[in-house]
């Protein structure tokens, strides 16, 4: 596929890398942009822009369905798409790879294919406080349909989940366990490793959340042992609307399709269907081309970047906004694990959370109010939501101060 | 007679084009949020609870005279002042008059952009929970009329 030359960066220059990412030029309310909900979703660079661009100009075609070469040239660039993506996260095979619309999806899948098939009645699944309903309500539909259990690893009140209590929560009813690898909300980074080893103890199986983990750090698959690992695309710096779920092949074989249509089948008749091999089996109709195209695209890009540097300096902003934030009176931290990306959720004593994110927008900075999809784990720490600030290595020390003296001034107006 | 719902929302449209920025709007609406007060305790209820992702809203009516007037609270001090403009607009009106409002004001003065379209925080409900409650009393009016 001839694509016009994309400049990628190396090393980590955080200056030189904002010039990549061209939404961070923007003005709000007359003042620069300083974009703290990257735990929401995080900016484009340019080249994930322009590959949508390239593909919607010069290769556009349907995938797997041609014998003409634009219809070649857009399969290649899909299939490609999909090589890097198992090399980013080091999985050992391609075709364990399936693209699906983001980590909501590629957690529903298991639960209706793998989950239907293994869950019977009795049996438990285990899933903890500070899920993402993403990853609660699926499992809640099949406990009910299954009638089956759903059982909860409490956390600490720093918001760390309670290893023992997970330990003693397996049994011989206890079939899966999905669990988050760095939570949405309190930025608290779980022991997955040892999660996942507990579990294979057992010979119990492993989802991982991973939407919030793979922007913040390397992902390696065979180290981890996981069985499925769920993640989107537009977390991570590539498009809406493309996500992966990565699955050990001896499950995606044993399990049925999540849909039914075109390209995922071998042979049709009005008497009997069967259907392709994996990971074509669960992608039914015309896929998100241009998005695989372009998260494949963020995959270079990121794959570019010094991680190392990276974590370094998105652990700088987090121990300084959170130095800043302590010396403001009645703010309290929600989530102190001593694990923790970089993301802060805070409530101020007197002040509703929406007052102050709409006061912080004034000034231009972008946070998320509210129970982030959180429900349960608001209710843990018994308050109705919080004001959470997310960075991304985009993200500048110049920007947490502007945003510590928006605060500073809602609290001033709001109080 | 009381004033008309169109009229007290230019009225308000006028107040608010003296400020030039957002900070000023949401400043004025603090002040009014702030200066809002008396809601019943006792009403502080589930019952009259409107519930958003990111703030609450009770609202209490009560019929009188044909007319019907309101009474609000909310744990978002710019959503109750809000609301204050809001009450200043139906509270006093008779139920037709309030089922029929289209509050244009909220879009003229550029915070239907900013607040009421965003389903989290109950403002939309709260209308339409208000609506509702002067189509009850409207149709009990009419129940009444019949018998």
């Amino acid at each position: 596929m001839e694509t016009e030359e994309i400049k990628l960066k190396t090393g980590f220059n955080v200056e030189e890398l904002r010039k990549d990412f061209p939404i961070l030029e923007r003005l709000i309310n007359g003042k620069p942009l300083v974009y703290l909900d990257n735990a929401a979703t995080s900016q484009k660079p340019r080249a994930v822009i322009n590959s949508h661009i390239d593909f919607y100009l010069h290769h556009n075609a349907n995938v797997h369905r041609g014998v003409y070469q634009l219809s070649t040239e857009s399969s290649d660039a899909y299939e490609q798409a999909r090589d890097k993506i198992r090399k980013f996260i080091n999985a050992p095979d391609s075709r364990e790879i399936i693209y699906t619309s983001g980590t909501t999806e590629s957690i529903n899948l298991v639960t209706y294919t793998f989950g239907r098939k293994i869950i019977k009645e009795g049996d438990e699944i285990i899933v903890s406080t500070m899920e993402h309903h993403a990853n609660i309500v699926p499992w809640q539909i099949l406990c009910e349909e299954k009638n089956a259990k759903l059982k909860v690893i409490p956390i600490n009140e720093k918001g760390e989940l309670l290893m023992d209590e997970y330990v003693k929560l397996i049994n011989e009813n206890t079939k899966i366990v999905s669990i988050v690898h760095i939570s949405n909300s309190l930025g608290t980074i779980n022991p997955i490793k040892e999660i996942i080893e507990i579990a294979h103890k057992r010979n119990i199986p492993v989802l991982v959340d991973g939407a919030q983990a793979v922007p913040h750090m390397k992902i390696d698959i065979q180290d981890l042992d996981c069985d499925f690992y769920a993640f989107s695309g537009h977390k991570m710096f590539g498009p809406t609307g493309i996500g992966i779920l990565y699955g050990k092949t001896k499950h995606l074989e044993m399990m049925p399709p999540y849909q039914t249509g075109g390209d995922m089948i071998r042979h049709v008749s009005f008497e009997k269907t069967s259907f392709n091999e994996i990971p074509t089996k669960f992608e039914a109709g015309t896929p998100n081309i241009s998005g695989a195209i372009g998260l494949g695209i963020a995959v270079d890009y990121l794959s570019k970047l010094d991680y190392k540097k990276l974590h370094e300096h998105e652990k700088d902003l987090l121990e300084y906004a959170t130095e800043e934030m302590e010396k403001i009176q009645g703010l309290q931290i929600i989530g102190t694990a001593k694990e923790k990306a970089s993301v802060i959720s805070f409530i101020i004593k007197g002040l509703n959370v929406m007052d102050i994110g709409i006061i912080l927008d004034t000034a231009g900075v972008a946070v998320r109010t509210g129970q982030h999809c959180t429900e349960p784990l608001m209710d843990r720490f018994c308050i109705p939501g919080t004001v959470r600030a997310s960075f991304a290595f985009y993200n500048t020390k110049e920007e947490i101060d502007i945003f510590i003296e928006a605060l500073n001034k809602a609290i001033s107006m709001l109080k | 007679m009381s004033k008309q719902i169109e009229e007290i929302e230019n009225e308000i449209v006028d107040e608010f084009s003296f400020f030039d920025d957002w900070t000023d709007k949401y400043q004025y609406l603090i002040e009014l949020g702030q200066k809002q007060n008396g809601f019943p305790k006792e009403k502080m209820t589930e019952g009259y609870r409107i519930k958003g992702c990111m703030s609450s809203v009770w609202v209490v009516p009560e019929f009188k005279d044909g007319k019907i007037y309101f009474k609000s609270d909310s744990d978002s001090i710019i959503v109750k002042g809000l609301i204050a403009l809001l009450i200043r607009v139906l509270s006093g009106q008779t139920p037709e008059e309030i089922i029929n409002a289209r509050l244009d004001f909220i879009e003229k003065i550029g915070l239907k952009k900013h607040l009421a379209q965003q389903r989290t925080n109950g403002l939309s409900a709260m209308i339409k929970q208000i609506k509702m409650y002067a189509l009850a009393y409207k149709l009990k009016t009419e129940v009444g009329k019949t018998k």
